[in-house]
């Protein structure tokens, strides 16, 4: 909805501003104003058509390298549903990744548990309840928290909340998956701020006013009436949040422990698909079977995250239809 | 959009061709960024020296490679691991200059080089692998047999408690489990640790915290309180504590030193070899010699091995 109103007035002052151009100045510009525009276009349109060409180019060398092993009577469901990775084994091979599935899951699942109220909260309080002082403050230290590197909030795991954890808790491992879900919480909680304080910030101030006037308090308005105009946007900022907490690697590579391992509480290590990636990639010798059943995770991977970013999309594409 | 501007559209198919040309490119440059580091020749006067073999080693040949580099910039050392079976079989077949082996070459193996190289390999001895186990500083236990060992970390090994080693009360350890950290399958230690206390054809029991370094394995044990993990004797800090190992249960338990993996008495060590086809060529010789000499021995160290007798 944004996006239209902003694209539509630049369009067409663009074309307003080629057409005075070339009738007032003349042939003298026009000769090399001519190509000049053509490869300026060219250039932009290049850049535009660059991040599709990447996402192929990535897709396309992930399941090529993949595509050995993967086309070769690769066991599918001893792959998916058996949770015995054991890759660099001498006796008996095994390519589970069951526990690694279910790990991802359950230290995103937790994260989620823990950031949508704070991020959804967040972006109502700043959306609706500051003053435009209080918002600007609060909406650059969100961005703060966007930009630490995750490396970095893998060392607060590792050597901060590791001990914390366990004391407050009492249980032996604080590299578990509560640590992670806590570190991947903190992450996306600025994602779902900022998309979802958008999302709310599209509902036409008439429906604020409506509301106020026919009665409603504040938080009534917010609920009944912002709420659910808003409900797409608020969806897909949760989605990316998810998406940001599957794909996570270095953090949770750092904080859960890495320990292959179907969890029966918070407090169980895990180890997630994109830490087994990252931890054995660099070591696996480059064609050899494990390092094709890398590869194949990564497929796995951008299957998950691809589903997820899509339906986030069909989501915000939905918000202006109801 | 595109039903407004037809242009748009038809403008949108020679991209498209630009598109799939370029994907290609990206594929190609990608295929040949793989192969460069074997394929890429060094120049004519540059002696290259191939060094194949050990995973163990590994590590520590690359460290070797590297600092040598700086010492004889005209000769560049090219490692590459696959195991200390691949270098021999590479110092057969006359591929490699160096073989790195973490065991003596059995003499089938000295027998068939000779055939093929005319020569008996000649052995260099590098440096000792030896691996501590170690435990919070808070636990009492004072040693440990290699049998216990592998029942903790053996998939179906049974030794799940730290009761049933004996230690029944570690101050600050939330529970009787015990806390196995391992390192990540496919490094060196893991290896090592496999072949010579888990088993050579068993595995690991899963549940383990795989660590991505030894001194990230040590920092996780000192954090730890019910903790148990192994890494190479130089990565000792005080924050943890070694355990004395025995060979067998009830057997002589030996604290690992560079004295006790020198005198073959601490069970989890084993010497560490480089062998070369017959005599090493002169620039050969004088990598082998740089690797033995005082600031080599101080790599060895450096990267958590022990260096050899002085």
């Amino acid at each position: 909805m944004g996006e239209r109103a902003v694209k539509l007035p630049a369009e067409s002052m663009a074309t307003n501003r080629a057409r005075t151009g070339g009738r007032s100045d003349g042939a003298r510009r026009r000769a090399w104003e001519g190509p000049l525009e053509r490869g300026i276009e060219a250039l932009i349109r290049l850049c535009g058509v660059s991040a599709i060409l990447f996402v192929f180019a990535i897709f396309f060398f992930v399941v090529r390298e993949g595509a050995g092993i993967l086309f070769s009577g690769f066991d599918f469901v001893e792959f998916l549903f058996s949770s015995d990775w054991y890759p660099t084994s001498l006796g008996n091979v095994r390519y589970g990744v069951f526990a690694l599935i279910v790990g991802t899951f359950s230290v995103t699942v937790l994260a989620m548990l823990i950031a949508v109220p704070f991020g959804l909260g967040g972006a109502i309080f700043i959306s609706e309840f500051t003053s435009p002082r209080v918002r600007e403050t609060l909406k650059i230290v969100i961005e703060l928290l966007a930009a630490i590197p995750s490396v970095v909030w893998g060392f607060i795991g590792l050597s901060l909340m590791n001990p914390l954890i366990q004391q407050v808790f009492h249980v032996p491992i604080g590299l578990n998956v509560l640590n992670g879900a806590l570190l991947l919480a903190l992450m996306s909680v600025p994602i779902m701020v900022s998309i979802g304080e958008d999302a709310l910030k599209a509902v036409p101030d008439s429906y604020r006013e409506a509301a106020l006037a026919m009665g409603a308090t504040r938080w009534q308005a917010v609920h009944r009436v912002l709420l659910p105009a808003a409900k797409n946007g608020l969806l897909a900022a949760v989605l990316l949040g998810v998406g940001r907490a599957v794909g996570e690697t270095m953090a949770v590579l750092m904080a859960t422990g890495h320990a292959v391992n179907i969890p029966t509480s918070p407090f169980d290590p895990v180890r997630t698909l994109t830490a087994t990636i990252a931890a054995e990639l660099g070591e696996a010798s480059v064609g050899s079977p494990h390092y094709q059943v890398l590869f194949v995770i990564g497929i796995l991977l951008f299957t998950i995250t691809f589903v997820v970013n899509l339906t986030a999309d069909l989501i915000v594409k939905g918000r202006g239809r109801d | 959009m595109i039903s407004t501007n037809p242009n748009s559209f038809l403008g949108s198919v020679a991209p498209m061709r630009r598109v799939v040309s370029l994907g290609i490119l990206a594929l190609v440059v990608g295929g040949a960024c793989k192969k460069a580091p074997s394929g890429e020749a060094s120049p004519a006067e540059k002696l290259s020296i191939q060094n194949i073999g050990s995973d163990t080693m590994v590590n520590l040949a690359q460290a070797w490679a590297e600092e040598y580099a700086k010492v004889e910039p005209n000769v560049s050392v090219e490692v590459s691991g696959g195991g200390s079976g691949v270098g021999i079989a590479a110092l057969i077949n006359k591929t490699a200059d160096i073989a790195n082996s973490s065991r003596k070459l059995e003499p089938a193996e000295e027998e068939k080089a000779k055939q093929t190289g005319h020569a008996t390999p000649t052995e260099f001895l590098v440096g000792y692998d030896g691996l501590a186990i170690f435990v919070s500083k808070n636990n009492p236990i004072d040693h440990i047999s290699v049998e216990e060992l592998g029942e903790i970390y053996r998939e179906g090994g049974k030794i799940t408690k730290w009761s049933e080693l004996g230690v029944t009360a570690i101050p600050g350890a939330k529970s009787d489990d015990i806390i196995r950290i391992s390192r990540q399958n496919n490094s060196g230690t893991y290896h090592y640790f496999r072949e010579s206390v888990v088993g050579k054809k068993s595995d690991f029991k899963q549940g383990s915290l795989d660590m991505n370094g030894s001194k990230d394995v040590v920092e996780q044990v000192a954090k730890t309180p019910g903790a148990i993990g192994y890494a190479g004797l130089g990565y000792a800090t005080p924050q943890v504590r070694i355990v004395k190992v025995s060979k067998v249960k009830g057997g002589p338990a030996v604290v690992p030193s560079i004295a006790t993996v020198h005198d073959k008495s601490y069970p989890i060590s084993r010497p560490m070899f480089m062998y070369t086809p017959g005599a090493p060529a002169p620039h050969v010789k004088k990598y082998i010699d740089w690797t033995l000499s005082p600031a080599g021995q101080k790599l060895v160290e450096l990267t958590g091995y022990v260096p050899l007798a002085k």
